[in-house]
C-alpha cells in the first residue's frame, strides 16, 4: 500500500506534495475553447452536425447557404459553452475566495497569518471557534482540557449534529508553546475519498517523551470544510492539502443517468438516420441516372462531358445535406430546456413542501424527470422512510419481567418506577447500559438544560428514557463520564469503545467504575448479535420471547448485556486492541476480530423496545402507487417480524385471508434453495388467485441466493409484486437494485440514511428523504423530498406530466423536421433530382430554430388531466410505464403525419401556384407558410389545455412569422425582397393557405374525434369525465365495487404476460407494443399504426385468455 | 457537496441553510395552476366545425371557379408547327443552323371577348430553370451595381471570357435568355405589344442596376439564347429581368408583353413567331399564351375544384358523424368505460 510520511513542522520536506490551492475549475482561459469544444464534440449528434456544416462549405454541393447550419450550430455551441464558462467562472470565484482566506500557520516557530492556498503538508494550522478547516488536519492541540473539540461536518456528510474529535493520546497535555515546536512524523495512506477512515500512526520526535507509535483514526482529524464549534481553539498538522483532501478526492461528476425516454429518442434518431441514408442513396442514384440521361440534353445547364473523379458523389452529398435537417438540431436544446423546467416545477411545488421540517423538494438531477413517470419498481427503506425515525421508548423486558405491557409506555409503568426507586440491581444495571453504552454527546445549552446530540435515533431514545427514569447522563468529556442517578453523581472512565458496524450489529464500551475500580464491558445490539454471546447456561428463552413479542408489535428491539472484566484480561486485550487500531492494512477487519475476543460470555440483562411511528399518509401513498401498477419492495436492516409488522401497518402487504407471506429462509445453501423453489412454485400456482402474495427473505438467505441462485431468484422477482427483505446490508440493497435493473425494470430507490446511499445511486431514480439521519441520502439522490407521502405526487403528477410532455415534444420535433425535409425531397423530383433546395437559407434556419421551436415549448405547461383526476385514478400511469405515448408505433403515426402534411403542402402549392405564378421565391414562401400554419394547428390540436402562454406562443409565433418575413421583404438586397408583400396582397395566397390547413388538419381532427369518442383511451374518458363535469358519478364507488374484479384481471395479466410482466391494470388496453416489446427489430415504420387497434387487440387478448 | 463539488463548502453550506428555511414562493405559474381553457372534442364542436368549413368552402370554391372560368385564354403550341416539313426529322439541326429562316406565322380565333390588358406569355415545358446547376448560376451583386462588375462567383462556366474579362450579366441563366419573339396583327393592322413594365418594379429598381451595361455577353464560342443591346442598362432589359425570376417548376409561363386593347370575339389574329429558342434537344415544349386575368390570377380551376371537393367532403363527414352519433350514442366520460372499472367477462 502506498503511504505518505508527513514530517510535522519541517520546512525542508514541504514541496513533496501539492500546496493547498483548491481548484475546482475545469478550464483555464487558454484551454477553455479547445477543451470545451472537445467535450462538446464527443457527442455523436454534434459530430454529425459538424460534419454536415463542413460539407456545406463546399459550394458545389451545398443546397443552401452554409449559415443555415453554422448559425444554429454556433448558437447551440455558444449556449453550452457560455453556461460552462459561467459555471466555471463561479467556481473560480469561490475557489479564489477559499484560497485567499487568511489562516494562522506556524512558520519557523512563530504563528503567522498566511493565505490558505500557501499551506503545505506538515504545517501546523491554528483554528479558532467557528473557523472553517482549510485542509485535512490531524488534531494535535485544543483549548479543551479533556483533549477534545467539536466540529460540524454538515458540508462533508450532511449530518448536522456536532461531532467530537479527540487528541491523539501522545498529544494530550501539550501547551501551546510546545505545540509551536513540536516535531514528528505521521505515517498515513495516500489521499483517498473515504471520509469514514483514516488509518494512520503518529510518532513524535524527542524531546516529546511519548515516543510510542500512536494510532490515529478519523476521530483524530479535522477534515476540510468542517467548522470548529464550541471550542475556543484547536490546532492540527496538515496531512492532505488542496485537491488531495478527502473532500477534494470525493469530488467528481457522477455518471449521468439516461432515461428510458432518452434511450427511445436515441433509438428513433438512429432509425431516422438510417432512413435518411436510404433516402440519400436512392435519390443519389436517381439523380446520377437523370443527369446522365436527361441533364446532358439540357444544354442550358452546360454539363461538362468529363466530370472530376468525385462527380458521382456530388449529387448524393447534396441530398445528404438537404436531408440533414431530418434530425432536428434543436431537439437537444429543447429537451434540455424543458427538462430543467420540469425540475424547477418540482423545486417550486408547494404541495411537496414539508412544513414540519421546512424542507422544500429538490431535483438535483434535472435530466430524468420522465423516468419518474415510468417507474415499475420502488425499493424502499423502512426506518426513516416509511416511518418517522422519531423513536420513543415504549417497553422493556428486564430479566424476564415485562414493563409497559399494560399501558404501552414503560416510562409510565409504576412497577418499573418502583423498581428504580428500590434500586433493584438488574434494573439499575439495565439503565446504566442504556445511559453509557452509546456515542451520544450531552451538550449543556445556554439555559442549563442538557441536550443530547446523537447520530442514532435509537440511542437518543434510550438515553432520554433513562433520563426520565432518573439516570441522567450529564457530561462526557474525553474519557470521563458523569451520571446523575437520583441526585447521586457517578463517575465512569471510558477505556475503550468497540464501535458499531453494520456487520457486527452491536457496540460495546469498556468502562471503569471510578468508585470501585471494576472494569465492565457493556454491550448492546441486535438480538442475533447479542444472544449467542450469552454465557453458557444462561436462559435466553425469555429474551427470545420478548424480542418476538415486541417485534410482533412493530417495535424495534435491542438486547443489552454486560460482563465484568478481569484486570489482566483487559490488559492483554487492550494491547491487542491498540495494535489492531494502529494497523494500516485491513484495520476494520482486524478490529472486528479483536472485538470478538472480548465480547463473549455476556450476561444478557434485558431487551428494550422503541417505537418508530409511521409517517403520515404512508398507507395511502403505497395503495395509490400500487394501483398505478408500481411494485414495492421493502429493504430494511431491521428484523423480519418488525418489518412485517410495519409492512402490515402501511398497506404494504395484506393480512391473512387476502394476503399470504412466503418465507425464504434456511441456513445452508440446500435449505435456501429448497425454500426458494418452494416459494417460486407456490407463487406460480397461486398467481391466478386473487391474493396478495409477498415473499420475505432475510439477509443471510439473500447472501446465498445472490451468490448461487440468481436466476431462480430473478424469476421469482419478476412474479412477485411485493417483497420484504430484512436484515440486508447496504451492498445487498444495491445488488437487489441491480438485479431488477438487469431485468429491464425501471427502479426507484427511496431511503433516508447513509446505508441507502449505494442503493439510491444504483437505481434509475434515487429519491432521498431529508430526514433525521442527516442529509447523506438526500445528497446522493436525484430527488430529495421531506416525506414519503410526497412520492405519490412526485411520480403521478411530475413524473407523468414530464413523460407526456417529453413524448410530445420529441415526436413533434421529428415531425416538423421531417415535414420540411419531405417537401424538399418532393421538390427534388420537380427539379431534375439535382438537389436544389426549395427553401432559402434564412427560412430553413428560422424554421428549425424559431418558427417551430417556440410554440411547442409551451408543452411544459400542458396538462392532459388535472392533478386531482390523476390522483384519483392512478391506474392511468400505466400509459407512461408501458411507454404508450412514445414508441415506434406512435412515432410511425407522426412519421405518417409529416409525410401526409408534406404531400398536402407540396401538391396544393404546386397546383395553386402553377404557370405564370410559379416563381421560385413566391412558391417557396407559400410552401413555408403552409408548413407554419399546419404546425401551429398541430400544436393546437395536440395540446390539452390552453393557458395564456399557449395562445401567445402559438398565435404570436404565427404573427412573428409574418412580421419577420415582411421585415426581410423590405430589405432590397434580400432575395425575399417584396415577396411577402406581394403574397399577402394576393387573395389566392390566403385561399391556398386556408386550403392547406383544412386538408392537412381535417383528417387529423376527424380521426382524433373518432378515436376520442368511439375508441377512447382511458385518458380520453377521464378527460371527458373531468371536463364535461358529469356530476352524478363517483369513480371511487365504482372502484371499490369492482376491486375484486380488478384483482382477477391483474393476476390474469401477470400470468399471461410472463415475459413482459409489466403489471397491466388496463388489461383491455394492453398494447401489443409496450416498451418492452421494442427491440431493434421493431423499427418497421410502415407497420399499420398499432395503437389505433389497441382496443381491439386488447379485447381479443381477453377472449384468448378466457378460452384457455 | 461531495458528488458535485460545484461550489466551495462555505457557500454551499450557506445555501443549504437558506434552502432549508425557504419555502417556495407561491405563484400560479410555479404551481402549474395557470387558468387554462381545456377544449373537449365533443360531437357538437367537431360536427359544427366540419359543417362550418363546408359552408365556408363551397361558396369560396364557386367564386374561385367562376373567376377562373371568366378568364379567357388562348394557348398555342408552336414548337412543332414552326418547323418546316422538311426539317421535322432533324429539328435540332434546323434550330441550331444560323442560315435557316425561323419565322413562322399562324392565325387563331379569339373565342370570347378579351378585355384589355391581354397578357402575352410564353410557356416552356420540361425546362428546368430550377436545376441545381442552373438556378445558382448568377451573381446578384454584379447585376445590381457597376462596382461589382468583376464579381462572377457562382457564374461558371459563363463567368469570364477566355481572356479573363468578366461577362456581364454572367451565369447560365442570363446566357440562356429566351429569344423567341412574337408579333401580332389583325387582317388590317398590327397589334401593338407593350413590352414595358413586364418585369417587377422592385427588380428594376433594386436588383438590376441602371449603371450596369451588358459586356462580353454572348461573345464566346457557345451561343446560348438572346443577345442584349449593350447600350441599354440591365434595369431596362425587362425580358432579361423576367427571365431571371427563375421558375420553381419545369413547366412555367413568363410574361412577354401586353396587348393594351380589347380583343373581340371571333377576331382573327395572325401571329408571326421568330422561333429561335432551342427546346428540341431536350424535347421541351413551347407555347404562346394569350390570357386575361381575374382577382385569382390566370385560368386555374384547381383552387375552385379543390374547395368544392373539400367543402362537400366536410359536409359529408359532418353528416356521417351525426348518423354515427345517432346510431351509437356514447356518453362522454362515462367511468364504466374505464377498463379498470369494467368486468372483463361482460364486454
Amino acid at each position: 500500500m502506498m503511504k505518505r510520511f508527513v514530517y510535522i513542522n519541517d520546512d525542508s520536506s514541504q514541496n513533496l506534495y501539492c500546496d493547498n490551492r483548491i481548484s475546482n475549475r475545469k478550464y483555464t482561459i487558454l484551454n477553455f475553447l479547445p477543451k470545451n469544444l472537445w467535450e462538446q464534440f464527443r457527442r455523436f449528434m454534434n459530430q454529425y452536425f459538424l460534419l454536415i456544416a463542413c460539407l456545406q462549405l463546399w459550394s458545389l454541393i451545398t443546397p443552401v447557404n452554409p449559415a443555415s447550419t453554422w448559425g444554429p450550430l454556433i448558437i447551440i455551441f455558444a449556449v453550452s459553452a457560455t453556461k460552462e464558462a459561467w459555471d466555471d467562472y463561479n467556481r473560480y470565484l469561490s475557489d479564489k475566495q477559499a484560497n485567499e482566506k487568511e489562516v494562522w500557520v506556524v512558520k519557523d516557530g512563530i504563528r503567522k497569518h498566511i493565505k490558505a492556498q500557501d499551506i503545505h503538508v506538515g504545517n501546523i494550522v491554528w483554528l479558532r471557534e467557528n473557523d472553517e478547516v482549510p485542509c485535512d488536519l490531524v488534531l494535535i492541540g485544543t483549548s479543551e482540557p479533556q483533549g477534545i473539540c467539536y466540529v460540524e461536518t454538515a458540508a462533508l456528510d450532511g449530518e448536522t449534529d456536532l461531532k467530537t474529535r479527540v487528541l491523539p493520546s501522545s498529544c494530550i497535555g501539550l501547551t501551546p508553546e510546545q505545540l509551536h515546536k513540536i516535531k514528528g512524523v505521521i505515517e498515513c495512506p495516500n489521499p483517498d475519498k473515504d471520509i469514514r477512515r483514516f488509518d494512520s500512526n503518529m510518532r513524535l520526535f524527542p524531546p516529546f517523551i511519548d515516543n510510542d507509535l500512536c494510532p490515529l483514526t478519523i476521530d483524530n482529524t479535522l477534515l476540510q470544510s468542517c467548522y470548529l464549534r464550541n471550542t475556543e481553539w484547536a490546532c492540527g498538522v496538515a496531512v492532505y492539502t488542496g485537491n488531495e483532501t478527502k473532500l477534494g478526492m470525493s469530488r467528481g461528476v457522477p455518471e449521468p443517468k439516461l432515461t428510458a425516454v432518452d434511450a427511445m429518442i436515441d433509438k428513433l434518431t438512429g432509425a431516422i438516420f438510417l432512413f435518411q441514408i436510404v433516402v440519400v442513396i436512392v435519390l443519389g442514384f436517381a439523380g446520377n441516372i437523370w443527369k446522365d440521361t436527361e441533364a446532358r440534353k439540357q444544354w442550358y445547364a452546360q454539363y461538362p462531358e468529363d466530370g472530376p473523379w468525385y462527380e458521382l458523389l456530388v449529387i448524393p452529398l447534396r441530398f445528404e445535406l438537404l436531408c440533414s435537417i431530418m434530425i432536428p438540431i434543436s431537439l437537444k436544446v429543447s429537451l434540455d430546456l424543458v427538462k430543467s423546467i420540469y425540475a424547477k416545477f418540482i423545486d417550486w411545488d408547494e404541495e411537496m413542501y414539508d412544513h414540519e421540517t421546512m424542507t422544500a423538494p429538490h431535483a438535483a438531477n434535472t435530466a430524468i424527470s420522465e423516468d419518474l413517470g415510468q417507474v415499475e419498481y420502488i425499493l424502499t427503506d423502512k426506518t426513516g422512510t416509511l416511518t418517522e425515525n422519531k423513536m420513543s421508548f415504549r417497553r422493556c423486558c428486564i430479566n424476564g419481567t415485562f414493563y409497559g405491557n399494560e399501558s404501552g409506555d414503560a416510562l409510565k409503568d409504576v412497577e418499573l418506577l418502583n423498581a428504580v426507586i428500590n434500586n433493584v440491581p438488574d434494573v439499575i444495571r439495565f439503565l446504566t447500559i442504556m445511559t453509557i453504552c452509546n456515542t451520544v454527546v450531552p451538550v449543556r445549552s445556554m439555559s442549563g438544560n442538557i441536550l443530547y446530540k446523537a447520530q442514532s435515533q435509537d440511542e437518543d431514545a434510550l438515553v432520554n428514557a433513562a433520563a426520565r427514569l432518573h439516570m441522567v447522563l450529564i457530561s462526557k468529556n474525553g474519557n470521563s463520564l458523569e451520571i446523575n442517578f437520583n441526585g447521586k453523581l457517578i463517575h465512569y472512565e471510558i477505556l475503550d469503545t468497540l464501535e458499531f458496524t453494520s456487520e457486527r450489529k452491536r457496540m460495546s464500551v469498556v468502562v471503569k467504575d471510578s468508585e470501585d475500580g471494576k472494569i465492565l464491558l457493556l454491550s448492546k445490539g441486535a438480538d442475533e448479535a447479542i444472544l449467542p454471546l450469552s454465557y453458557a447456561g444462561q436462559q435466553i428463552r425469555p429474551f427470545v420471547d420478548a424480542v418476538d413479542q415486541y417485534a410482533q408489535l412493530g417495535l424495534r428491539t435491542l438486547c443489552l448485556g454486560w460482563r465484568e472484566l478481569k484486570d489482566d484480561e483487559y490488559k492483554d486485550w487492550s494491547q491487542a486492541f491498540k495494535e489492531a487500531r494502529s494497523t494500516l492494512v485491513n484495520r476494520e477487519w482486524k478490529l472486528d476480530e479483536v472485538c470478538q475476543r472480548l465480547e463473549h460470555d455476556l450476561e444478557v440483562i434485558g431487551v428494550t423496545a422503541v417505537e418508530d411511528q409511521l409517517q403520515d399518509g404512508v398507507p395511502e401513498t403505497i395503495e395509490t402507487l400500487r394501483k398505478a401498477g408500481i411494485n414495492f419492495w421493502m429493504l430494511t436492516g431491521d428484523k423480519q417480524k418488525t418489518a412485517i409488522q410495519i409492512a402490515l401497518l402501511c398497506n404494504f402487504i395484506s393480512s391473512e385471508p387476502r394476503g399470504q407471506l412466503l418465507f425464504i429462509n434456511g441456513k445452508t445453501e440446500d435449505e435456501v434453495l429448497r425454500s426458494l423453489e418452494r416459494v417460486l412454485l407456490t407463487m406460480k400456482i397461486t398467481s391466478s388467485e386473487p391474493k396478495d402474495l409477498a415473499f420475505v427473505v432475510d439477509g443471510w438467505a439473500l447472501e446465498i441466493i445472490l451468490k448461487q441462485y440468481r436466476s431462480v431468484f430473478t424469476e421469482l422477482a419478476i412474479l412477485s409484486r411485493t417483497a420484504i427483505c430484512c436484515r440486508v446490508t447496504p451492498s445487498q440493497k444495491a445488488q437487489l437494485v441491480e438485479l431488477l435493473k438487469s431485468c429491464d425494470y425501471r427502479t426507484l430507490a427511496i431511503g433516508d440514511g447513509g446505508n441507502d446511499v449505494r442503493m439510491i445511486q444504483n437505481a434509475d431514480i434515487g429519491v432521498g428523504i431529508s430526514g433525521r439521519e442527516g442529509l447523506q441520502a438526500a445528497r446522493a439522490a436525484d430527488y430529495s423530498i421531506g416525506k414519503f407521502r410526497f412520492l405519490k405526487r412526485l411520480i403521478l403528477v411530475h413524473g407523468r406530466y414530464s413523460y407526456n410532455r417529453t413524448a410530445f415534444l420529441s415526436q413533434y420535433s421529428f415531425y416538423k423536421s421531417l415535414l420540411i425535409c419531405f417537401i424538399q425531397i418532393f421538390f427534388s423530383f420537380f427539379s431534375g433530382v439535382s438537389g436544389t433546395s426549395l427553401f432559402n437559407s434564412i427560412s430553413l434556419m428560422a424554421y428549425n430554430v424559431f418558427y417551430t421551436s417556440v410554440p411547442v415549448l409551451t408543452v411544459v405547461l400542458d396538462k392532459d388531466l388535472t392533478e386531482k383526476t390523476v390522483m384519483q385514478n392512478p391506474q392511468i400511469l400505466f400509459y407512461c410505464q408501458a411507454g404508450r405515448l412514445l414508441n415506434p408505433s406512435t412515432f410511425a403515426g407522426w412519421f405518417g403525419r409529416s409525410l401526409y402534411h408534406a404531400l398536402v403542402v407540396f401538391l396544393i402549392t404546386v397546383h395553386a401556384y402553377a404557370d405564370e405564378k410559379s416563381e421560385m421565391e413566391q412558391l417557396s414562401m407559400v410552401a413555408l407558410s403552409g408548413c407554419i400554419w399546419l404546425q401551429a394547428f398541430v400544436v393546437t390540436i395536440e395540446m390539452n389545455s390552453f393557458t395564456i402562454f399557449h395562445h401567445l406562443a402559438i398565435w404570436g409565433n404565427l404573427l412573428c412569422f409574418y412580421g419577420l418575413n415582411l421585415m426581410i421583404s423590405a430589405i432590397p438586397s434580400a432575395g425575399l425582397y417584396t415577396i411577402m408583400f406581394r403574397l399577402c396582397r394576393q387573395p389566392s395566397y390566403w385561399i391556398t393557405l386556408f386550403l392547406i390547413t383544412v386538408v392537412g388538419m381535417g383528417p387529423v381532427l376527424a380521426l382524433k374525434y373518432f378515436r376520442y369518442t368511439y375508441r377512447s383511451s382511458a385518458i380520453n374518458i377521464l378527460q371527458q369525465a373531468e371536463r364535461s363535469r358529469v356530476a352524478t358519478f363517483s369513480i371511487r364507488d365504482l372502484d371499490s365495487q369492482l376491486k375484486s374484479i380488478e384483482k382477477d384481471v391483474g393476476s390474469l395479466a401477470s400470468r399471461n404476460k410472463f415475459k413482459s410482466s409489466v403489471y397491466e391494470p388496463l388489461i383491455t388496453d394492453s398494447p401489443t407494443a409496450t416498451r418492452r416489446a421494442v427491440g431493434p427489430s421493431a423499427f418497421d415504420f410502415l407497420q399499420p399504426a398499432q395503437s389505433r387497434d389497441d382496443q381491439n387487440a386488447g379485447l381479443l387478448e381477453i377472449v384468448c385468455m378466457l378460452t384457455e | 457537496m461531495i458528488p458535485t463539488g460545484d461550489s466551495t463548502p462555505e457557500t454551499d453550506g450557506a445555501t443549504e441553510r437558506r434552502k432549508k428555511s425557504k419555502k417556495p414562493n407561491y405563484s400560479r405559474f410555479t404551481q402549474q395552476e395557470l387558468p387554462a381553457c381545456k377544449p373537449l372534442l365533443t360531437p357538437t364542436i367537431v360536427i359544427s366545425t366540419f359543417i362550418l368549413i363546408g359552408v365556408l368552402f363551397i361558396p369560396i370554391g364557386l367564386a374561385s371557379l367562376s373567376a377562373s372560368g371568366n378568364v379567357v385564354e388562348i394557348v398555342y403550341r408552336y414548337d412543332i408547327d414552326c418547323i418546316p416539313q422538311q426539317s421535322q426529322d432533324d429539328k435540332l439541326a434546323f434550330i441550331q443552323s444560323s442560315v435557316t429562316n425561323k419565322t413562322c406565322t399562324t392565325t387563331f380565333n379569339v373565342p370570347k371577348n378579351m378585355k384589355a390588358p391581354v397578357h402575352i406569355y410564353y410557356e416552356l415545358d420540361n425546362f428546368y430553370q430550377n436545376h441545381r446547376r442552373y438556378v445558382k448560376s448568377r451573381n446578384d451583386k454584379q447585376l445590381r451595381s457597376k462596382a461589382y462588375e468583376l464579381e462572377t462567383t457562382n457564374c461558371a462556366p459563363e463567368a469570364t471570357t477566355p481572356d479573363g474579362s468578366p461577362i456581364v450579366p454572367c451565369g447560365l441563366i442570363a446566357w440562356s435568355l429566351f429569344n423567341d419573339t412574337y408579333s401580332f396583327a389583325t387582317q388590317s393592322k398590327v397589334i401593338e405589344v407593350n413590352k414595358k413594365n413586364i418585369a417587377w418594379q422592385s427588380d428594376k429598381d433594386h436588383k438590376f442596376g441602371s449603371d450596369v451595361y451588358p459586356k462580353n455577353f454572348q461573345q464566346g464560342g457557345l451561343i446560348g439564347g438572346a443577345k442584349l443591346n449593350e447600350s441599354i442598362p440591365l434595369s431596362e432589359q425587362e425580358d432579361l429581368i423576367v427571365w431571371m425570376r427563375t421558375a420553381a417548376l419545369p413547366q412555367f409561363r413568363k410574361l412577354y408583353g401586353r396587348i393594351e386593347r380589347d380583343l373581340a370575339a371571333n377576331e382573327q389574329i395572325s401571329v408571326t413567331i421568330e422561333n429561335n429558342y432551342n427546346t428540341y434537344s431536350f424535347e421541351g415544349e413551347k407555347r404562346l399564351v394569350l390570357s386575361t386575368t381575374s382577382w385569382i390570377g390566370g385560368k386555374n380551376g384547381f383552387l375552385g375544384v379543390a374547395y368544392l371537393t373539400i367543402g362537400s367532403l366536410c359536409i359529408f363527414l359532418a353528416v356521417a358523424f351525426i348518423v354515427l352519433y345517432l346510431l351509437k350514442p356514447r356518453t362522454l366520460g362515462d367511468p364504466s368505460y374505464l377498463s379498470w372499472n369494467r368486468n372483463p367477462d361482460g364486454h
